[in-house]
């Protein structure tokens, strides 16, 4: 077969095939060659060689060619890194959001006066085909310097009650090293932090070339640091005490590793982890359109993708028709050198993943799989592989749970749009899905269902600084682009929410012997499961005395059992998130009105277990119903947000609740704080297992008497008393807990935040400082209450 | 199972008689019984489809060697077209004799393409022009295409539309390039338009009917994919997208469209049906994209002209242009190559 530059004008003529179409290698080749092939670390402004002189190679995985030495940086480099970003810290968030803005600007135009050098260096480095580094990772690059160079600008005005968080540690990984970069860089620094970022050792090249466009921008010393290295710089950057916030992107596994390892040290922390995000098509599907979907989906950067609609589903009565598109379209992709311009899949990374990938496909096989294989030539050398369609596999099939970071496609049938919901939401992952249906009412009615962060209806793949990406369940927490991304690098301004924190003053109950109530009838609160009363399963009680030791009442001591039941009983509420914000108002109105109603008690009750004078304790009644009219308000108005995406159509931000919460509330506040967190909690549709204040349980045991007269469903809030570490152990390790929050005054923080890393659910605890309820605090309750889901829609007959 | 084509529609199905269109045995589509449920079933989504389309060009990148031999190639399969109220029999004439020799005879040798039989798919005319046509192209095997049915707007009566298609051909037209009623689409009127293109298709006899669905005035790309449909149905050998005087003609999103139509009716028949893209594509840059299109959704069966023409004026002059650069190494100008 004739091939290559020999090919006759008159042969092709003939057989109307492409020629190679290569993009220079030069430029980036002459950069590389121009460092001496060896790259240092970029620390406070300058190249530094690593103190402990270690580097590894980095290949083009296209041809095994090493293109570069890098260095492994080692303790005393991420010391130094940490230093000069601490140092440049204060500076940089004091010149101002508009000051910033400048310097965000000048490094999106350098981008893009850079942008063949940097889309071939990506290509040389990584193994994608140049289309995709030129066309979409170089471009969103500039895009998301030029977004944050406007949050910047706009922070003071627009953000005025948050500040920056400090210094940012970011992990990214090798699938979109210079992307990734931005999608960490831009947001930090536009609000004010500095950063150290390592980027994968796989892909260090264009972070390192992005240094020196930091250093031509000039960029205030310190403000980006970045420093390479395998894994183990990660974890020093992770466990680094000069760090404030850990930004990382990448597995899942290594991601449960960095929640366990930052847990209880008050780090910020946002994930964004693996997924096998479900492409679902419909029966009434524009077909050919999906099937050119699934190929943005899934052979875009040979499906090493986090985001991949890795896992079709496919409505049963056009299966088969689409299965066939799809293998006709498999044939038509063309696998190769990806610096050729008319190559649609490139390199596989490294040859880690390559064997990782075919181990995978093999137990797929072996599971009963069947596999179509492009019928395409591959490359003789080279990390490659093929693109494929598994069928034949069925949920409980490894390959169907399981994230492949590979082009391969795993399929499967459904019969109506419930049992796609149910099958696309069958994951441990909850990162992105797409929906291809010509219905409107169809596609909107399930996106809304999918347990996700990002859905794209008619569409994948897409992506933009102005709208939100993220996950929920194992694929992470916090999102990156958009407002709500913003809210990843700041914290609320000290003073502006309410006092400077101090240390919560640890309670404990009052022991001893009981004195004689002096009721006439014995009290025994019972625990609220399910909108009934639940007496605890361990079959004991204490006795909760006042002040000066006067029996005022038993309180069940809940244990693990009574957890896995509230949680139960939650789960089966579910369909509150789906009940109007007008009723949730209406039922939080009832209850302050109820509450109103028994004012006195609740006032002698608070004033019976905590002592002091009764006018405390009405103001924490009045405050509390107060709180109830502040949930209330809030319950209709949380609106989501129309993102102004590049695309004809929008992304709609839409505020959905968490799922299931559980609040270790607030000792000291025995009401109002158990009111605090769960108003908010169930105004936004979130269904809750709140543990109140152990020292002083009664206020809620009373208070379930008032849900109960109030129309609020059973099983929305739930309350079980007990010590607070035991239920928040419970709470943090169960994995059908969406999210934990924790305002004790016991020490248990760090555990609740080691305990959460089995389903990777979000964690909110006080890290031992004192909250002030007299403040609703109602944007920082907002945004733990819900999580934004991001719908592409785009439009067009 | 998909019903089986029914022959009893077409009047006169005989093999047609050879010709440039028809060197590799393409059995002839002859059209089948309406079937409305797939033509309503059919679904286009717009914005996807354009999403394909912007980010084709990017996908391929066709260069030296390979875009002369790909240029030349579009040279073969254009219809080069005069539709104008002035055309008199010198000035078809003229034409013919382009259509005969289309590149200057030392670029073609230069490529390496002399002896090759390098011409265009056909010459396109009004009916009075036919005659003309046909005697210019004697001998040559480059077929006469008509425009016919009260081109372009296709509201003359039903019965003198067809007489028009009847005394075109029988003035030697192979090929007739008809126009559909576009309010039988608009109104959803699928049987009518079956209706209507049955009989054309019957009038055509032995030519081929390239159906003009003047995608500009069908208003929505689910109406062109319909409207596809229905032309194939009735025994279409050509969907073609326009007359060329709509306010918008060929486009990226609509040939997409109407290639994945032609697509899904060979799965369904087994027939291939061919497509004219015309109007609007006037560089040799834009050809290029069409091909890698029709390569890309249909193959390379349809690169050839019987299944693929390109209904232009002013495009094969963009094209020498461009392989004259191939040749000599400088940017060419028109008055270099004669015009037709």
């Amino acid at each position: 077969m004739q091939s290559g530059e020999d090919m006759t004008i008159s042969d092709i003529f003939d057989n109307m095939e492409y020629g190679p179409a290569p993009e220079d290698a030069r430029p980036a080749l002459d950069w590389i060659a121009g460092n001496g092939a060896r790259f240092g670390l970029f620390i406070d402004g300058a190249f530094v060689p690593s103190e402990g002189g270690e580097s590894f190679e980095t290949r083009n995985p296209a041809t095994g060619e090493v293109l570069a030495h890098v260095t492994q940086a080692g303790q005393a480099d991420v010391d130094a890194a940490v230093a000069a970003a601490r140092k440049a810290q204060p500076g940089w968030e004091k010149l101002g959001g508009k000051g910033r803005a400048r310097h965000l600007y000048a490094l999106a135009r350098l981008v893009q006066k850079h942008s063949r050098l940097l889309a071939v260096l990506e290509t040389l480095d990584n193994g994608k085909p140049i289309r995709e580094s030129r066309d979409i990772d170089i471009p969103l690059v500039a895009r998301h310097f030029y977004y944050h160079a406007g949050a910047a600008q706009l922070m003071e005005s627009e953000m005025p009650d948050q500040q920056a968080i400090g210094v940012a540690g970011q992990i990214i990984p090798w699938n979109f090293p210079l992307l990734m970069l931005a999608w960490k860089i831009a947001p930090a620094i536009a609000m004010g932090n500095t950063v150290v970022l390592k980027p994968a050792e796989y892909t260090s090249l264009t972070a390192l070339l992005f240094a020196e466009l930091c250093i031509e921008a000039g960029l205030p010393r310190g403000v980006v640091n970045i420093i390479t290295g395998d894994g183990r710089v990660g974890e020093m950057i992770v466990a680094h005490e000069g760090i404030d916030k850990i930004a990382f992107t990448g597995s899942t596994e290594v991601g449960r590793r960095i929640r366990a390892a930052t847990a209880g040290t008050g780090k910020a922390l946002t994930l964004e982890l693996g997924g096998k995000s479900p492409f679902i098509v419909f029966d009434d599907a524009d077909l050919d359109s999906a099937v050119e979907g699934l190929v943005d989906a899934i052979w875009f950067n040979q499906g090493q993708v986090c985001c991949a609609g890795s896992r079709l589903l496919v409505q049963e009565g056009v299966a088969d028709r689409l299965h066939d598109k799809i293998r006709a379209r498999m044939d038509r992709l063309r696998i190769g050198n990806p610096l050729d311009k008319a190559i649609d899949i490139g390199a596989i990374v490294d040859p880690v993943q390559l064997q990782t990938i075919s181990e995978l496909v093999d137990r797929g096989l072996a599971e009963g799989g069947e596999a179509y294989r492009a019928n395409a030539p591959l490359p003789g050398n080279g990390c490659y592989y093929p693109p494929t369609l598994i069928c034949g596999l069925e949920p409980a099939s490894t390959l169907m749970q399981e994230e492949i970071f590979g082009p391969v496609l795993v399929s499967m049938s459904f019969r109506t749009p419930a049992e796609a919901v149910q099958l696309a939401n069958n994951t441990r992952y909850g990162l992105a899905a797409s929906v291809w249906s010509e219905n409107i009412n169809l596609a909107l009615d399930v996106a809304p269902k999918l347990a996700c962060g990002v859905v794209w209806i008619n569409g994948t793949n897409m992506f933009d600084a102005a709208a939100g990406f993220g996950g929920r369940r194992e694929s992470g927490f916090g999102r990156e682009g958009g407002r709500e991304g913003l809210y990843a690098y700041t914290r609320p301004r000290a003073g502006a929410g309410g006092k400077a924190a101090k240390p919560v003053k640890p309670l404990h109950p009052v022991s001893g012997t009981p004195a004689p109530s002096g009721q006439p009838v014995d009290r025994t609160a019972k625990m609220y499961v399910g909108g009934k009363q639940a007496r605890p399963d361990s079959g004991t009680s204490r006795a909760v005395l006042g002040p000066r030791g006067r029996l005022l009442g038993h309180v069940g001591i809940g244990n693990r059992k009574d957890i896995r039941n509230a949680v139960e009983a939650a789960h089966k509420a579910a369909g509150w998130a789906r009940t109007t914000g007008h009723l949730r108002a209406q039922i939080l109105y009832y209850i302050a009105e109820n509450l109103s109603a028994r004012m006195d008690e609740f006032a002698d009750r608070l004033q019976s277990m905590q002592g002091g004078g009764s006018g405390p304790a009405r103001a924490e009644v009045e405050a509390s119903i107060d709180r109830l009219f502040t949930w209330a308000a809030w319950a209709d108005k949380n609106d989501g947000a129309v993102h102004q995406v590049p695309i004809r159509g929008v992304a709609l931000a839409i505020n959905e609740p968490v799922g299931v919460i559980g609040i270790l509330c607030a000792d000291e506040a025995p009401l109002l704080g158990l009111i605090s967190t769960i108003a908010p909690a169930i105004a936004m549709g979130n269904t809750v297992v709140a543990v109140p204040s152990w020292p002083f349980p009664l206020a809620a045991t009373d208070f379930y008497q008032v849900l109960d007269t109030s129309d609020l469903p059973g099983g929305v809030v739930n309350i079980v008393t007990g010590e607070h570490p035991v239920l928040a152990k419970t709470l943090a390790e169960h994995d059908d807990v969406e999210a934990v929050w924790s305002f004790s005054s016991s020490d248990i923080s760090q555990m609740i935040e080691a305990a959460s890393i089995g389903n990777l659910k979000r964690s909110w605890v006080n890290h031992g400082m004192a909250r002030d309820w007299s403040d609703a605090d109602a944007r920082t309750f907002l945004r733990h209450a819900t999580d934004v889901k991001n719908i592409w829609i785009p439009w067009g007959e | 199972m998909p019903e089986k084509p029914n022959a009893a529609g077409s009047a006169r199905v005989s093999d047609p008689a050879p010709s440039a269109m028809q060197p590799a045995h393409i059995a002839r589509n002859p059209g089948m019984p309406l079937d409305l449920d797939l033509v309503r079933g059919v679904a286009a989504n717009t914005s996807a489809i354009e999403r394909r389309c912007a980010a084709l060009p990017g996908r391929r990148s066709i260069k030296k060697q390979w875009q002369a031999a790909w240029l030349l190639k579009a040279v073969t399969l254009i219809d080069l077209t005069t539709l104008s109220g002035d055309d008199t029999e010198r000035r078809v004439h003229r034409l013919c004799r382009k259509a005969m020799q289309p590149v200057r005879p030392d670029i073609l040798d230069a490529l390496g393409m002399k002896g090759r039989g390098i011409t265009t798919g056909a010459v396109c005319v009004y009916h009075e022009m036919v005659p003309a046509a046909v005697r210019a192209l004697e001998g040559t095997g480059i077929p006469v295409a008509a425009v016919s049915t009260g081109f372009p707007a296709g509201l003359s009566p039903l019965r003198l539309r067809i007489m028009e298609i009847e005394e075109s051909v029988a003035a030697g037209a192979t090929e007739i390039d008809i126009v559909i009623s576009r309010r039988h689409v608009l109104g959803q009127n699928w049987q009518a338009l079956h209706d209507e293109l049955r009989a054309f298709r019957a009038a055509c006899g032995d030519a081929h009917m390239k159906a003009i669905l003047a995608t500009g005035e069908l208003a929505t790309l689910r109406n062109v994919a319909r409207a596809s449909m229905v032309a194939m149905m009735a025994g279409a050998d050509f969907i073609k997208t326009s007359t060329g005087k709509e306010p918008v003609n060929a486009t990226l999103p609509v040939s997409l469209t109407m290639i994945r139509a032609i697509r899904d009716y060979q799965e369904l028949t087994g027939h291939k049906v061919g497509y004219k893209p015309a109007g609007g594509i006037s560089k040799a840059r834009d050809v290029l994209n069409y091909l890698v299109l029709i390569k890309e959704e249909l193959g390379d069966r349809w690169l050839r002209p019987d299944l693929l023409r390109f209904g232009a004026s002013s495009l094969l002059g963009d094209i020498e242009r461009q392989l004259e650069h191939h040749v000599t190494g400088r940017y060419s100008a028109s008055y270099r190559h004669a015009i037709g």
